[in-house]
């Protein structure tokens, strides 16, 4: 179908070379529906575009002239074309992502926490060496920016964001990925440092971000993570601190239960997929 | 073959199976604890409506339900022919939504273009139209020299100008503007009326605002809202109308507008 037209005679698929003249030239014995095959075709092929030139009279040159014109000065004067940014797999991707400013403080305060956990660990009271402390706040970690990633006091453009199909699950998810992201090294890093095994504290860890989100559906992301941080704090890290034993389900032998904890939250993440479309569920 | 009409497709050609765009009846959206819409019955097709209201009379809190950024208390909502209370349909409604809140939330360090690209994308539009598609949102506000700039450095009518933008980057079928002329200058205000004209051939565009004379230049259709419900619905023309010389007012849609509101008033009070 590439092929030049020879002149003359019409080739199957390219109109011929004097029908492109005619049509060029608006001649009313071209009708609509020839004409609009003609543009059809014109459009996908060059060779046969190269033949309208010649059909076109004095008053059409001139008008083709002045729009070339106008055009090139449209270039000239207006803003450089902007590079289109590429991501993973040559797809396009947002510059930026809205909320990342919002949620800095809140992942510093978390790696921060971590950091006092960890270093408190190592260099305190020798003579409990058993103090789990890193155990005992890597649930804690990734709620904080969890809950700021997903509040419409963090984003400044909370009602448009909710107003978009994107808001929902699928967006709460990326952002819980991100902040994941950026906290399992760390944490890897402090349990690294003080001995943890990493099943031991990214099965709770990744349970109660679960758990936030699963609640968050009914309650709001962020009151569900302030209810899980007090819960927690409350039933495991005041008794633990207090009694100084390692409590029963921070033990190796809970690790099951963890386990089946993450499935079946991430479950029910997944099945109430809908309660997040509004950003937070509670007005 | 290529693409003959550029950026059509199927959905632009199928034919619509919703007599109205908004359908509202016995709407009831709580701000707070406080029902603001309180029992609103309200249809809207295509082509440019004003909103007209007091304050407090459950505007912005409308607009919120109609943006779907509030799930409604009770009555029945159909956006676009779809109920909207399931999540799927929820989705394909906010894909042909634009919105500007009238508290106009922004990212201050993106630019202009960055803001609108980041719209565009969480409206799921294609990734290969979203550089077009925001160049000529941009191009209609008349904020194109200024796509490099960041948020945080614009005035307050060019921050409206960008929230336009936004709103119009996906070519709505609904398009919903709460205030959106606060912050602009009189020549600026003449050219946004221009856009709604445009936008309302084919699309249904909802403008809240408190400006009456923006109402009588550009809405083909006004509604006027009093404590939560709507009061009145008609043409620039007929509210004129319904004005007498002895109403509070300096034009004759503001006479008509205060003759609507009082009528209403004293027929409540009765």
């Amino acid at each position: 179908m590439n092929g030049r037209p020879s002149p003359g005679r019409p080739s199957p698929g390219h109109p011929s070379p004097g029908l492109v003249t005619r049509y060029a030239a608006g001649d009313p014995d071209v009708d609509d529906v020839t004409a609009w095959s003609v543009e059809l075709h014109l459009d996908g092929c060059a060779p046969c575009r190269a033949l309208l030139a010649g059909g076109v009279d004095g008053a059409g040159r001139a008008l083709l002239d002045r729009v070339a014109g106008a055009v090139d000065r449209g270039i000239v004067s207006g803003p450089a074309p902007v590079p289109a940014r590429r991501g993973l797999f040559g797809r396009r991707v947002p510059g930026r992502t809205g909320t990342v400013r919002a949620v800095t403080p809140w992942l510093l305060t978390a790696v921060g926490l971590l950091a006092v956990a960890c270093a408190a660990q190592r260099l305190g009271s020798p003579q409990d060496p058993q103090d789990p402390l890193v155990l005992l706040v890597s649930p804690l970690v990734p709620l904080l920016p969890v809950a700021a990633a997903w509040s419409r006091g963090n984003d400044p453009a909370w009602e448009i964001v909710s107003s978009t199909p994107r808001a929902g699950l699928g967006l709460l998810l990326r952002r819980t990925l991100a902040v994941l992201l950026v906290l399992m090294p760390a944490l890897a890093l402090a349990g690294r440092l003080t001995g943890v095994p990493p099943v031991a504290w990214l099965l709770p860890c990744l349970a109660f971000t679960a758990g936030s989100l699963a609640l968050g559906g009914l309650v709001g992301v962020s009151r569900a993570a302030a209810a899980l941080a007090a819960v927690w704090s409350a039933g495991v890290i005041v008794p633990t601190l207090v009694t100084r034993q390692v409590p029963a389900v921070l033990e190796p032998g809970a690790r099951a239960l963890w386990a089946a904890a993450v499935a079946v939250l991430c479950a029910v993440v997944l099945l109430r997929a809908d309660d997040h479309r509004r950003l937070t569920s509670h007005d | 073959m290529t693409r003959v009409w550029n950026g059509m497709g199927a959905v632009d050609l199928a034919p619509t199976t919703h007599p109205w765009t908004v359908e509202a009846a016995g709407l009831r959206v709580r701000a707070g604890r406080h029902l603001a819409v309180d029992g609103l019955d309200l249809r809207l097709g295509a082509g440019v409506h004003g909103l007209l209201g007091p304050n407090g009379a459950g505007k912005t809190t409308l607009m919120r339900a109609l943006a779907t950024v509030v799930r409604p208390a009770g009555g029945d909502l159909t956006l676009l022919g779809h109920d909207g209370r399931r999540g799927g349909d929820l989705r394909r409604v906010r894909r042909r939504l634009g919105y500007l809140p009238q508290a106009f939330g922004y990212y201050p360090r993106f630019t202009v273009r960055e803001f609108v690209e980041y719209v565009a994308w969480l409206k799921e539009m294609p990734s290969a139209d979203v550089p077009q598609a925001v160049q000529r949102a941009l191009d209609r506000v008349d904020l194109a020299p200024r796509a490099g700039y960041r948020m945080r450095t614009l005035s307050g009518g060019m921050l409206r100008r960008a929230g336009i933008a936004q709103a119009i980057v996906n070519d709505p079928d609904l398009l919903l503007l709460d205030e959106p002329t606060v912050g602009l200058d009189p020549e600026q205000r003449l050219d946004f009326r221009g856009l709604l004209r445009d936008v309302g051939v084919d699309a249904c565009v909802l403008v809240s605002t408190h400006l009456v004379e923006d109402v009588a230049a550009a809405c083909t259709d006004v509604a006027v809202m009093e404590a939560g419900r709507l009061v009145w619905q008609g043409t620039p023309g007929e509210l004129a109308a319904a004005g007498a010389a002895g109403d509070p007012g300096d034009t004759a849609i503001e006479r008509g507008y205060s003759a609507v509101l009082r009528a209403h008033r004293g027929g409540s009070a009765r």
